[in-house]
């Protein structure tokens, strides 16, 4: 649950409007206007105290009616004064909690919305008790066709009420784990256990139900169904989030399947079935180094090619600069293929787009100076890269294997030796596509 | 029927000792065994209001019909009486002479509920006559038998977009009110009040109250300007914002009264400014008194006030006094209100001066954003070189001062501007319906100000400054030199025939030509772009003093040129027109 700064998600839907100096007429409207682009240079100067001056003066605005507005002043009101009171140093939980009491009364249109934020906080601050009541009371707000209308918020907080119940279930059974290690039994914890695994149960599968990103109720939920041995309906669980079109694309929906089909020892077809799509949606993935490694050793011609593919792609990223478990896939394959004469042509298809920057990119002279220092194995396995690619005669591979040698390494002595035997490779990876070059 | 009044009456009959009471016609008691009258009466009770379930009053014999909770019956008329009372009470805390009250102000009111036939005359339209004491009235109102729909009322609308708005869900409300009742509100003529028609007999408004209140300044000569006196009005010296707050409890301000008691916009110059001559030609008020040399409405003492003011050199005010003389504007005939005279140019005293000062700047300076520079170019060389005598008086120097010092101010005006409460204690309300709701909320808005005020830190609701007539003061006695007045113009001035005049041979008219002010509301129209820097900052800096646009500023310094130039433009002879950039 990161942090919950939403007055700055719709911060740009205020308006801003500068109280120009030769204007010398004033009335309320205008008054509260500037008194409002006030508070937010304040706030957005993190000002707290100058933003609570203002706010002070703007909070008359209630006795108005701005029903035309887009936002009205009430909704203003609570969302910069939850800002303030939670980041002014000498504001209280206390204070807070009083506030935010107040502003349920303002607008019933609002109200689980407010109660929702205010489970936020709670929890931010590590008050999961108090958290969990305020959920239960949201919970049971009824109010004529309001309830009906404010549908998605009860939704959310059942929610998250079946999160907090996950929570205590998971206490729970570490008590109960401890307790099985030293050889007690606790048949009262074990049934509290099952008590919020029910209660958790109900309402998380409701909401994964409704298309939307739902990561930490998924997780919950098949940590659950897990537990309990419902594998079938964990894997239902995950499929749906992952494949479901109405679902919003989502990488972590693919991640989750993912180490569930591997915990469960999957065949390697899933297992890389799982990580096709995102590759497509995240290629810069940590996880692409694992399914690399599985397409790699694929017997499947059409598998081994997206493997290149693959690698290649994760390392156009600057997050993977320095990875050297990537480079050593990439050198690895790359050797292979190399070795075996055959499939060169799919070197030179993915080195075709990345000719012209990667050497500026991966393999300048400067790099080549700080990954020698820093990590030897990024170098070394760099450097094959660069002389298999660019010949022996680039600037990279020069002075790495040259800085290697001098410090009398084997393994960059056989590099040395294994780039000048195939040194001409290069030329047929990078010159253009000409039958007359045998691949 | 007897006995439910009777009921609770236990007293022994004196004549038979018997309880045994029961009701004549005429209310009293009598006991039923013997026939003993006794002077006891029945209590009426108005049941009017019995479906109301507020606490009624019961009022002995009197069929009085009382609107709620022990309020009493009172006119509009009345509340703005009392809104005068106030203000020219507090005028009197602030140095006016008492005259001004008892005698002034108080005709000048008289006069108008005469002429508007709201008091002093044999047969009010469609008003009852009554007096001027506050809740004492004993007739009621006549029955209009067209009596307005509210929402016709609520459509009329005068006062800004706010009260509108409120209006308009207040009217969803009060639809639904029987067709029986009146329109709402707490004064007894609230509706009849808000009447279109009523236009012709110049109907009383809250900006109003400041014209008259300012028209007997006028009338006693006091020295205070207009825009000083709206001045002291913002900052809160004279009641106007949330005067009602005074009005006495019986007096219960509700409906549609709110559209005329209640404030939210500062008043406007021009608005008070002519409002106060449309009333003072209403009223048919003779010539008032002489505006002459020594009062302080006179161009030249202004003069003085704004030069202090504008930290600009004393010297300069020869030069003020020679302009004024030139073109006639010290004339007392010129100065002094005609009411009814539509022929002369209502003079803006204030304005006007500010204006004389700008063009006497423009004519040693020239102000087309370089002479000014050089001129303060040779000035800083002199100064410089001889420590001894008098400083020349520097314009750079003098603009970096005064802009620093305006910036700082200006910054803080819009920070109050920004801060400005508009709403009080007393809560508003249109009907009884919405009053939980509105001291529901208005109690919501006093614990959210003391909670976040509290949080403010050491920054506290700042008093209110003292008012002041001075905005900008400059001492002598700073040893930075921050201070102009005692500087001297010799720099600028040279000697012909014995006479000191300008060195600056030039002068750029703001305008060629004057538009017509009936048609388009202004002498000329200023757009800042079209203008030198220099202008406009001169512009700015009275803008600021007077809190009026600098475009009213600008129409008076066209108009005291074209008086001055006249000839020359009459000749049209080689000056150039408005320099463009």
């Amino acid at each position: 649950m990161g942090s919950v700064d939403f007055f700055f998600l719709f911060c740009s839907v205020c308006f801003c409007c500068l109280v120009s100096s030769n204007e010398h007429k004033l009335n309320f409207r205008k008054s509260k206007e500037a008194c409002l682009s006030y508070v937010q240079d304040a706030l957005l100067q993190k000002q707290w105290k100058r933003a609570a001056e203002f706010l002070t003066c703007y909070v008359e605005s209630l006795e108005k009616d701005y029903s035309r507005e887009h936002i009205s002043p009430s909704e203003m009101i609570w969302r910069i004064g939850t800002e303030i009171l939670w980041h002014h140093s000498q504001s209280s939980m206390k204070e807070f909690n009083c506030f935010i009491e107040q502003m349920k009364t303002l607008g019933v249109k609002r109200f689980l919305k407010v109660c929702l934020e205010h489970v936020f906080h709670l929890l931010c601050n590590g008050q999961i008790d108090e958290a969990y009541q305020n959920l239960s009371l949201a919970e049971s707000w009824r109010f004529g066709e309001q309830t009906a209308i404010q549908d998605k918020e009860m939704k959310l907080i059942q929610a998250y009420r079946g999160l907090l119940d996950y929570y205590s279930w998971s206490k729970q059974k570490n008590i109960l784990l401890e307790h099985g290690e030293d050889g007690f039994s606790d048949l009262a914890v074990e049934q509290e256990m099952h008590g919020y695994f029910r209660k958790a149960a109900v309402n998380l599968k409701e909401i994964i139900k409704i298309p939307g990103v739902w990561d930490i109720f998924v997780k919950s939920y098949v940590d659950l169904l897990e537990f309990y041995g419902d594998h079938n309906e964990a894997h239902q669980v995950l499929n749906e989030y992952a494949y479901n079109s109405k679902f919003p694309a989502n990488p972590n929906a693919h991640v989750y399947l993912y180490q569930f089909l591997k915990r469960q020892g999957e065949s390697k077809k899933s297992l890389i079935s799982a990580l096709k799509i995102l590759h497509d949606i995240v290629p810069s993935h940590e996880l692409m180094i694992d399914f690399n490694t599985m397409l790699q050793k694929s017997k499947k011609r059409k598998k081994r090619r997206l493997g290149l593919e693959v690698i290649f792609t994760a390392l156009d990223y600057a997050g993977w600069k320095e990875n050297a478990k990537a480079w050593s896939c990439l050198a690895r394959q790359v050797k292979q293929i190399v070795i075996s004469e055959k499939h060169l042509d799919w070197i030179k298809q993915e080195w075709s787009s990345r000719k012209d920057w990667w050497p500026a990119f991966h393999f300048s002279r400067y790099l080549a100076k700080r990954n020698w220092q820093e990590n030897k194995s990024l170098s070394y396995e760099k450097a094959l890269v660069a002389g298999l690619l660019l010949g022996k005669d680039c600037k990279y591979f020069k002075y790495v294997s040259h800085q290697g040698c001098k410090a009398q390494l084997k393994r960059f002595r056989m590099l040395k030796k294994f780039v000048n035997r195939h040194n001409l490779v290069y030329m047929r990876i990078s010159g253009p596509p000409d039958s007359s070059v045998q691949p | 029927m007897d006995e439910e009044d009777t009921r609770d009456f236990n007293e022994r009959c004196a004549q038979c000792s018997e309880v045994n009471w029961g009701l004549t016609d005429g209310g009293g008691f009598y006991c039923r065994s013997c026939h003993n009258v006794i002077e006891r009466t029945r209590e009426v009770v108005n049941t009017d209001f019995i479906t109301n379930s507020r606490v009624q009053t019961i009022s002995k014999g009197s069929k009085k019909q009382e609107k709620s909770e022990g309020g009493c019956e009172w006119y509009v008329c009345e509340g703005f009486q009392l809104v005068l009372k106030k203000q020219v009470e507090a005028l009197e805390a602030l140095g006016v002479h008492p005259q001004m009250k008892d005698e002034i102000l108080c005709n000048f009111w008289r006069c108008y509920l005469q002429k508007s036939k709201q008091a002093y005359c044999k047969r009010p339209a469609a008003e009852a006559v009554k007096t001027l004491s506050v809740c004492e009235s004993s007739t009621d109102v006549d029955s209009d038998p067209e009596r307005p729909s509210v929402l016709h009322l609520l459509s009329l609308s005068e006062s800004e977009g706010d009260l509108q708005t409120d209006c308009s869900s207040f009217a969803s409300s009060v639809s639904k009110v029987s067709e029986s009742t009146s329109v709402y509100s707490g004064s007894v003529d609230g509706s009849l009040y808000l009447m279109k028609n009523q236009k012709e007999k110049l109907r009383m408004t809250m900006p109003m109250t400041l014209s008259f209140c300012y028209m007997a300044l006028l009338w006693m000569r006091e020295p205070i300007t207009l825009s000083e006196f709206l001045r002291f009005v913002v900052e809160g010296h004279i009641p106007y914002l949330n005067v009602f707050e005074h009005f006495p409890e019986k007096m219960k301000l509700c409906g549609l009264d709110l559209k005329i008691f209640c404030v939210e916009s500062w008043p406007v110059y021009e608005e008070v400014f002519n409002k106060m001559h449309e009333l003072a030609a209403y009223l048919d008020l003779p010539r008032f008194p002489d505006i002459t040399e020594s009062c302080f409405l006179h161009p030249d003492m202004l003069c003085m006030k704004y030069l202090m003011e504008a930290n600009l050199p004393d010297e300069l005010h020869n030069w003020t006094c020679r302009v004024v003389k030139k073109i006639g504007i010290g004339e007392v005939d010129f100065l002094t209100l005609m009411p009814g005279n539509k022929s002369t140019r209502k003079v803006k005293y204030d304005v006007l001066a500010a204006a004389v000062i700008i063009v006497v700047l423009k004519l040693l300076f020239l102000l087309d954003d370089r002479y000014e520079w050089l001129l303060s170019e040779f000035a800083e060389e002199r100064n410089k070189n001889n420590t001894e005598g008098a400083h020349y008086f520097e314009f750079k120097r003098w603009y970096e001062v005064v802009k620093h010092s305006l910036d700082v101010k200006q910054k803080k005006l819009d920070e109050e501007r920004a801060k400005y409460l508009w709403r009080c204690e007393k809560p508003l309300f249109y009907s009884v319906k919405k009053k939980s709701k509105v001291l529901k909320r208005r109690q919501m808005v006093v614990n959210l100000q003391n909670q976040f005020g509290k949080l403010s830190g050491s920054v506290q609701r700042a008093k209110k400054p003292n008012p002041s007539s001075f905005q900008l003061s400059w001492s002598e006695e700073n040893a930075d030199g921050s201070c102009f007045h005692g500087h001297s113009l010799k720099g600028v001035l040279q000697e012909k025939c014995g006479l000191l005049t300008a060195m600056n041979p030039d002068y750029w008219l703001c305008t060629v030509k004057l538009c017509n002010e009936k048609l388009c509301g202004h002498l000329a129209h200023y757009r800042e772009v079209e203008f030198p820097q220099s202008y406009h900052f001169v512009l700015g800096l009275f803008s600021f003093l007077l809190r009026i646009q600098p475009s009213y500023i600008h129409d008076e310094v066209c108009m005291i040129e074209h008086k001055l130039f006249n000839k020359k433009l009459y000749k049209k002879l080689k000056y150039n027109t408005v320099l463009r950039k």
